[in-house]
């Protein structure tokens, strides 16, 4: 009772000490317990980015790690998942270039395609607005996997000669763009409407058509969108796994995230874990990278709140 | 150039019926490309599975040649909803309750978390600001797959980091015998009422994706603070506002334009948050940690019931239907809030 009664006051001068110093425009003392806050979250925030760096650099080849703080560090890990990342024939080389294959085919055809359809979305009346916007935002709500059943079944009919369009990288990237255009489209047109309207309305004073207004003015004003939208996109295709796996079977066409999925689940035991680590980084970086070029685009170029006809 | 901006809108002509299907004629150019690709991979398979969810579509049927399946009716409708599956411990009602409160549990947790950092880190004259915010950002760039294999292996229960960490500390200090918590598939639910079943699993995958997902919801937070002119919170204080009240009366009404929206967003998302349910627990133990999406992509990867899986598509498609619908009437129920 004391106890408690003794931390209530204690508490209560706490607090106004803490006034105190906000009035004398912030103290010593708080701006360390800001800091020593930021760090407690920053810990948490880099902690498993730390521990599976350290676990790449492990020089022991354990099949697990048996300390947060391996002895020494190697590159021999990296070495090892370059020459041959998964019990397949393949090397990282390859699962790297199926992954861009599928990563810039999606992201140049949704971003390309895309942009247009959002011109048209956000400039122009026309017959059937309405009913397309609400057909493509009803497919925007939809999971990939929602229509994952019919694209398999219907990519594997298309079969010339020995080659099935289903278990090929072009079938596979046709069927991811099938979720990705309608979110370039949605993503790309919310951004346009915030262009303001009267700088095309006077190129159209000036003598200019919808084609060159759209080519002169739009497109340089939509470099943000467009790049970020590129880069969603990108980074969907590099990391893609829930079609790529069911869709392709053959060992050559396989790509980084199905190679992932055999380092971890029922196969984890045979893939010792710095080389699970090395592989993520390798596979990380891309993106990692990506997202640092276009940081400063990020916020203004993501669009998904604004959803007004 | 500002001239040119408030003269513009008296220059255009109203536009006559000729311009206007002259407009519309440029309008299906522009978008002639979107619909020809939707079309054929986007709208024809939805229609197309439709139908298949109405035979028994499956192997035999896949070969260029096969014969055609056969219409059975609704009967993958009746197995799904009377969980007659081959999938084992497969409870479509179960599921659906779960992966509700998946969404709902993530969001919320986000949302303070990412309003709270974004607060601290908007506390006035605060040093380092700029790093903290480059640092915090690190968990939106890593691609989600990798975040759950990356935390599936932080819940080894004999070499995972959190077991580590937990021997390294409060194994030491009360001197327990080793800990060797497995987190991901320890067998005994800790909150079991009828179909909502929360095994420690659950709480493991709300850990990553806790990690994973504040951030960016910090990233909104911190647009929406920066949007506040400080004029306001002087107003207030002078009014004598202590700090929660200038906090209901300044700040809230900017946040929630903002706020509201992204986790409408970020609920949808979570719904369908595939990677940590599949990489992290494998949907386990006993299938509690299964979500639809996860249990559709099961469906046709390791069963091969491609007219099951149309319909439990369908059923899917309906139940984000409603979820939209129920979001559209909240934002705008409490739109009003916004004045």
């Amino acid at each position: 009772m004391s106890a408690d009664a003794s931390t209530v006051a204690l508490k209560a001068s706490a607090r106004a000490a803490v006034a105190t110093n906000r009035r004398r425009g912030g103290g010593i003392r708080r701006q360390i317990a800001l800091q020593v806050l930021c760090v407690l979250i920053g810990i948490t925030v880099v902690f498993p980015v730390l521990w599976i760096v350290a676990m790449a650099l492990d020089p022991r080849n354990l099949q697990k790690p048996d300390s947060l703080f391996p002895p020494g560090a190697s590159l021999d890990a990296f070495a090892r998942v370059i020459a041959k990342p998964t019990v397949n024939p393949v090397s990282f080389l390859t699962l790297a270039t199926n992954s861009l294959f599928i990563a810039l085919v999606i992201s140049i055809s949704s971003v390309a395609i895309g942009v247009l359809a959002a011109y048209a979305f956000s400039r122009m009346r026309f017959r059937g607005r309405e009913f397309l916007m609400i057909a493509i935002l009803a497919v925007l709500m939809l999971p990939a996997v929602a229509t994952i059943a019919p694209l398999f079944v219907s990519l594997n009919k298309i079969q010339i000669g020995t080659f099935n369009l289903r278990n090929s990288l072009i079938g596979v990237s046709i069927a991811i763009i099938s979720s990705q255009l309608p979110f370039a489209v949605w993503n790309i047109k919310g951004y346009l409407d915030t262009i303001p309207k009267e700088l095309e309305e006077a190129a159209v004073v000036d003598g200019a058509g919808r084609v060159q207004t759209f080519v002169r003015i739009i497109l340089p004003l939509s470099t943000p969108v467009l790049a970020v939208t590129a880069l969603f996109a990108f980074i969907a295709g590099w990391t893609e796994f829930i079609l790529s796996w069911i869709f392709l079977t053959k060992p050559e066409t396989f790509t980084l995230a199905m190679a992932l999925n055999g380092m971890v689940g029922q196969y984890a035991s045979a893939t010792p874990w710095s080389n699970f680590a090395a592989f993520s980084i390798l596979f990380a970086v891309p993106p990692i990278v990506a997202y640092a070029v276009l940081q400063r685009y990020i916020v203004g170029g993501l669009t998904v709140g604004g959803v007004k006809g | 150039m500002s001239a040119v901006v408030t003269a513009a809108p008296s220059l255009t002509p109203r536009p006559s019926r000729w311009r206007r299907s002259r407009e519309t004629r440029t309008a299906y150019l522009f978008l002639l490309p979107a619909l020809l690709v939707m079309a054929v991979i986007t709208f024809y398979p939805l229609v197309f599975q439709v139908y298949m969810s109405f035979t028994d579509y499956g192997l035999k049927n896949l070969a260029a040649k096969a014969p055609l399946p056969n219409v059975v009716g609704l009967d993958n409708y009746f197995r799904i909803l009377g969980n007659d599956i081959v999938i084992p411990n497969f409870d479509f009602v179960r599921i659906l309750v779960f992966n509700l409160w998946w969404a709902l549990s993530n969001v919320v947790i986000h949302v303070v978390l990412g309003v709270g950092v974004a607060l601290l880190l908007n506390t006035p004259k605060l040093r380092l600001r700029r790093f903290w915010r480059s640092l915090y950002i690190l968990p939106v760039m890593i691609p989600p797959i990798i975040v759950a294999t990356v935390w599936r292996n932080m819940f080894d229960p004999q070499s995972g980091a959190i077991n580590q960490i937990l021997n390294g500390t409060i194994g030491v200090i009360f001197r327990l015998p080793p800990i060797q918590l497995d987190v991901l598939n320890d067998p005994n639910p800790l909150v079991q009422a009828g179909p909502f079943i929360l095994p420690l699993a659950y709480f493991g995958l709300l850990a990553a994706n806790v990690w994973l997902g504040w951030p960016l919801n910090s990233v909104v937070a911190t647009g929406a603070l920066q949007s506040i002119p400080k004029e306001l919170y002087e107003a207030a204080e002078m009014d004598g506002a202590g700090a929660w009240q200038r906090f209901k009366a300044v700040t809230l009404p900017f946040l929630r334009p903002a706020m509201f929206p992204f986790a409408i967003y970020g609920f949808v998302v979570t719904f369908n948050l595939f990677y940590l349910s599949y990489f992290m627990s494998g949907g386990g133990p006993f299938g509690q940690t299964e979500l639809l999406v996860t249990t559709a992509y099961r469906l046709v990867a390791e069963q091969h019931l491609y007219g099951v899986a149309a319909a439990f598509a369908v059923f899917q498609f309906f139940i984000l239907l409603a979820i939209t619908l129920v979001t559209n009437r909240l934002a705008k129920a409490t739109a009003s809030f916004n004045a």
